[in-house]
């Protein structure tokens, strides 16, 4: 049964990994483009060695952001501002690092709760919001993120914390190289893999832990399936809010951080402001799963990284990003049919099991 | 009109779904201008029956006649068109608007674009005074009590020109005085050449009113009486229906001790608008008594139990032993040793779309065998569950099947079992054996029986009057959120607690 569930499961990826395929194809048809030229430019690019680790470091910051992004999933509470808790949480991170001068260790250790902190703390403005006054979350965050960015414009622009980076460009202090992670060149030389690669996995497994391995998670999981069920069952479902929330924010502190110590050494008003939605799209690919989740990132973060081919081969980079597109939407429709089909199935198979046990009585 | 001829003919009707098969070769046939009660126990198919003869369903096989010709109904208004009303046991009314909107909503009379009102409120008196159905057609339905809301229910499908009516358990949501004049409509519509088939579980009423009888059980018809020519009780037919002996629920002797478990003071729950749902109400329960709770659904009941739980807000004070309760939290009470089966058991006690062991952590998560400190046992539930699965008989081929995947009866069989784990104090209870077939429901109540006599306190809440006498060793009559008598079980019957449930008496 269990084995049948997790065939099941994998069909809807599979069907839409097919579908955008196919669809990308004939749009490349439609265009002139030769199919086969541009697939397999896609992936010989894409499986050298240095493409691979550029796409594993890409695939940490969407791993990490999707996980936030489903936690809140988890029980139905739609965290549309991990986009605002990261931006504030990397450059709170970069401002503690660049004036820390301190062993690697404690210095990264810092920089990395002052960030979930921050992260956090801007999530619970939304979930106070939501327990105190009844605000939609979605809306809260969404508000949220517009006012994060502006906060740090003017924090980058108007004040000491940011300074001349380069050329015309202000951005925060540069961190001591003491301060960073940039982790080791395990496929490619001249491309280390982030140390946050490796951190990520720790987070995801304990991802896992919490919610299948806690009793909070079993709060968390219930409330998610049915909030009367939850609440008759003991759960506050305030507090549930509150906690979820903040733990969601705390983990979208950490996105801009592998990109932060690994690469830039700066937050500066060129740093990517947009890594929440495409965690909120990971999260709905991978199923809220932390494995599905890594799948997803690698797979997005792979047709990102090798869109840049296509222009080699003349042909429009936003193929790939409507290849995401497609790959989403099919996924979730898919999903939604497997699951109604696995729940039919389970009733139909539960019947068969018992019609023959009473026969054999 | 031929006297034989025969309304409805169901002939070899099957219906599949997931997980049970509802009907398996039915036969029915229903003469023309008689009353025609269909009964079967919960969940032996009659709604299902129903649902194809009204074009709810279809029928995986078998034919359906109407007056003598075979139809096939692919959806109500198929059968509407043949002439065949239906009366829901939920009544589907627009509460703000009049008797007579309500009454046309849906087929409304047009002139040009214009709704012609005149004509409907002529049609609908004229209807009305021939079949003694009086309403005031101007009066807003949220007006209306439950007895007048079922007859515009009536007069809805009359108004759209059925002949043959279904009424599905038209009676379960009556007090007796109701049902009186309901029957007494009935048999006026039989006078005009109607039809009617009347689905029921209640063998008296069906008895006084049916001109036939079938009995469905497990979703096959086992045979027709007709009352008027064959001596027939209710108990044959409920013989008929269950197929064998009947278990009733018996008390054993006096269990009740000192202590004292529950102590209600002056318990008040009140809706938005200020209005009290429950009104100021004490009483208190002993270790090993159980205490019954009477009266039609919706007086407050549901709002009890919440607030017990400390799921709906409340004023008054709780004692539960000596602890004073009444701002604790709902884990907290649980943890006390308090278990709770709800009224609406896929809404509050179950997780559908999680295995059955998860279910068996629901509302026990923080306790062993579910937990050890903040950790899951997940292995601990698992064993756990398969010792309830054995216990309480739940049918089920694993444990890891989604809850979904259980009938009804084995899902309460399962939320049960649960609550009546880990040694509990006191059983908040609702309906417990609603939905279970016998045999499963003579052990609930011998799983129920054995703790009280180890000291369990019960609070039940039971729509089955027999249950509830036969379970209790006290019973209070709850009526519009307040206590208004109380009844020894030694000696009530369940007509006169089913009048007092109705106020009958005291209002007048």
């Amino acid at each position: 049964m269990n084995l049948r569930r997790i065939g099941t499961s994998l069909i809807a990826p599979a069907i839409g990994l097919f579908v955008s395929l196919a669809a990308t194809a004939i749009i490349l048809i439609v265009i002139g483009a030769s199919v086969s030229t541009v697939f397999s430019s896609m992936w010989n690019y894409g499986t050298s060695p240095r493409a691979m680790s550029l796409m594993l470091n890409l695939a940490t910051t969407y791993f990490l952001s999707a996980l936030a992004v489903s936690i809140g999933f988890k029980m139905n509470l739609f965290n549309i501002g991990v986009n605002g808790q990261y931006v504030l949480g990397a450059l709170a991170g970069a401002v503690v690092a660049s004036n820390l001068t301190l062993p690697r260790i404690a210095s990264v250790t810092i920089t990395v709760l002052v960030a979930m902190i921050v992260g956090a703390a801007w999530a619970g403005i939304a979930a106070w919001l939501k327990v105190a006054r009844g605000v939609s979350e979605v809306i809260s965050t969404i508000m949220l993120n517009f006012i994060a960015i502006g906060i740090i414009s003017y924090l980058i622009v108007r004040t000491s914390i940011g300074t001349e980076t380069s050329l015309n460009v202000r951005g925060t202090k540069l961190i001591p190289e003491s301060g960073m992670l940039r982790g080791v060149a395990l496929l490619d030389p001249g491309t280390p893999i982030y140390g946050f690669f490796f951190i990520s996995i720790v987070v995801g497994v304990g991802y896992w832990f919490l919610l299948n391995r806690t009793r909070f998670g079993f709060d968390l999981r219930a409330t998610g399936k049915s909030a009367t069920a939850a609440r008759t069952s003991g759960v506050q479902s305030n507090r549930m809010i509150i906690v979820t929330m903040l733990l969601s924010g705390a983990v979208a502190g950490l996105v801009g951080l592998p990109y932060l110590l690994g690469e830039t050494g700066t937050y500066s008003l060129q740093f990517p402001t947009d890594w929440g939605f495409t965690g909120i799209a990971i999260a709905l690919l991978g199923r809220n799963n932390p494995l599905g989740i890594a799948l997803g990132a690698i797979l997005w973060a792979f047709l990102d990284i090798s869109s840049g081919q296509l222009i080699l081969e003349g042909v429009p980079r936003e193929i790939s990003t409507i290849m995401q597109g497609l790959i989403v939407i099919v996924v979730v429709i898919s999903y939604e049919v497997v699951r109604r089909y696995q729940v039919k199935s389970e009733q139909t198979s539960v019947a068969k099991a018992l019609e023959k046990q009473e026969a054999t009585v | 009109m031929d006297q034989n001829a025969l309304a409805v003919e169901l002939a070899g009707i099957w219906k599949r779904f997931p997980g049970v098969i509802a009907n398996s070769d039915i036969n029915l046939k229903v003469t023309a201008g008689t009353v025609h009660a269909i009964v079967g126990e919960n969940g032996a198919g009659k709604s299902t029956l129903m649902k194809i003869l009204y074009g709810m369903q279809k029928a995986d096989e078998g034919t359906i006649s109407i007056n003598g010709n075979e139809l096939v109904f692919s959806s109500p208004a198929d059968a509407i068109e043949a002439g065949i009303g239906m009366v829901h046991q939920h009544f589907m009314l627009a509460d703000n608007f009049t008797v007579l909107e309500n009454i046309v909503l849906g087929s409304e009379p047009k002139s040009g674009v214009k709704l012609d009102f005149a004509k409907a409120r002529k049609q609908i008196s004229d209807i009305a005074a021939e079949n003694g159905l009086a309403v005031n057609p101007d009066i807003l339905v949220s007006e209306l009590g439950v007895g007048d809301r079922q007859r515009i229910e009536i007069l809805k499908v009359l108004y759209r020109g059925a002949r043959i009516l279904i009424l599905d358990e038209p009676t379960a949501v009556l007090v007796p005085h109701e049902v009186d004049e309901l029957f007494n409509t009935l048999r006026d519509l039989k006078k005009e050449g109607l039809t009617v088939i009347f689905i029921s579980h209640k063998l008296d009423e069906v008895l006084s009113i049916a001109d036939e009888i079938t009995v469905i059980r497990q979703g096959t018809t086992v045979g027709s009486v007709n009352p008027h020519t064959q001596q027939v009780s209710a108990r044959d037919l409920a013989e008929m229906m269950v197929g064998n002996e009947l278990p009733t629920p018996q008390s054993v002797g006096d269990t009740i001790r000192e202590e004292v478990v529950l102590k209600v003071d002056n318990l008040s729950v009140f809706a938005k608008g200020g209005k009290a749902i429950v009104d100021d109400i004490s009483f208190e329960i002993r270790a090993g008594e159980i205490l019954g709770i009477a009266g039609v659904e919706g007086n407050g009941q549901a709002e009890i139990l919440d607030a017990l739980m400390g799921i709906e807000v409340s004023t008054g004070t709780v004692h539960f032993k000596a602890e004073d309760i009444s701002n604790q939290s709902t884990r907290h009470r649980r943890e006390l040793g308090i278990g709770f089966i709800p009224e609406d058991r896929q809404r509050q006690a179950l997780l559908m779309e999680a295995p059955l062991w998860e279910n068996r952590m629901l509302g026990h998560q923080t306790r062993e065998p579910n937990s050890k400190g903040f950790l899951l046992n997940p292995r601990g539930a698992k064993a756990d569950t398969k010792r309830i699965v054995a216990e309480y008989d739940v049918r089920t081929p694993s444990i890891d099947v989604l809850a979904s995947a259980l009938s009804g009866g084995n899902q309460q069989k399962l939320i049960v079992g649960r609550e009546m784990s880990g040694d509990p104090k006191l059983l908040i209870a609702a309906h417990p054996t609603r939905g279970v077939d016998v045999g499963a429901q003579a052990a609930i109540w011998d799983h129920i029986r054995n703790a009280r006599q180890a000291g369990l306190a019960v609070l039940l809440v039971s729509a089955d009057l027999d249950e509830l006498i036969g379970l209790s060793d006290t019973i209070k009559v709850l009526l519009r959120g307040k206590f208004v008598a109380d009844a020894d079980p030694a000696t009530v019957t369940p007509q006169e607690l089913g009048t007092a449930m109705t106020g009958a008496g005291k209002a007048a």
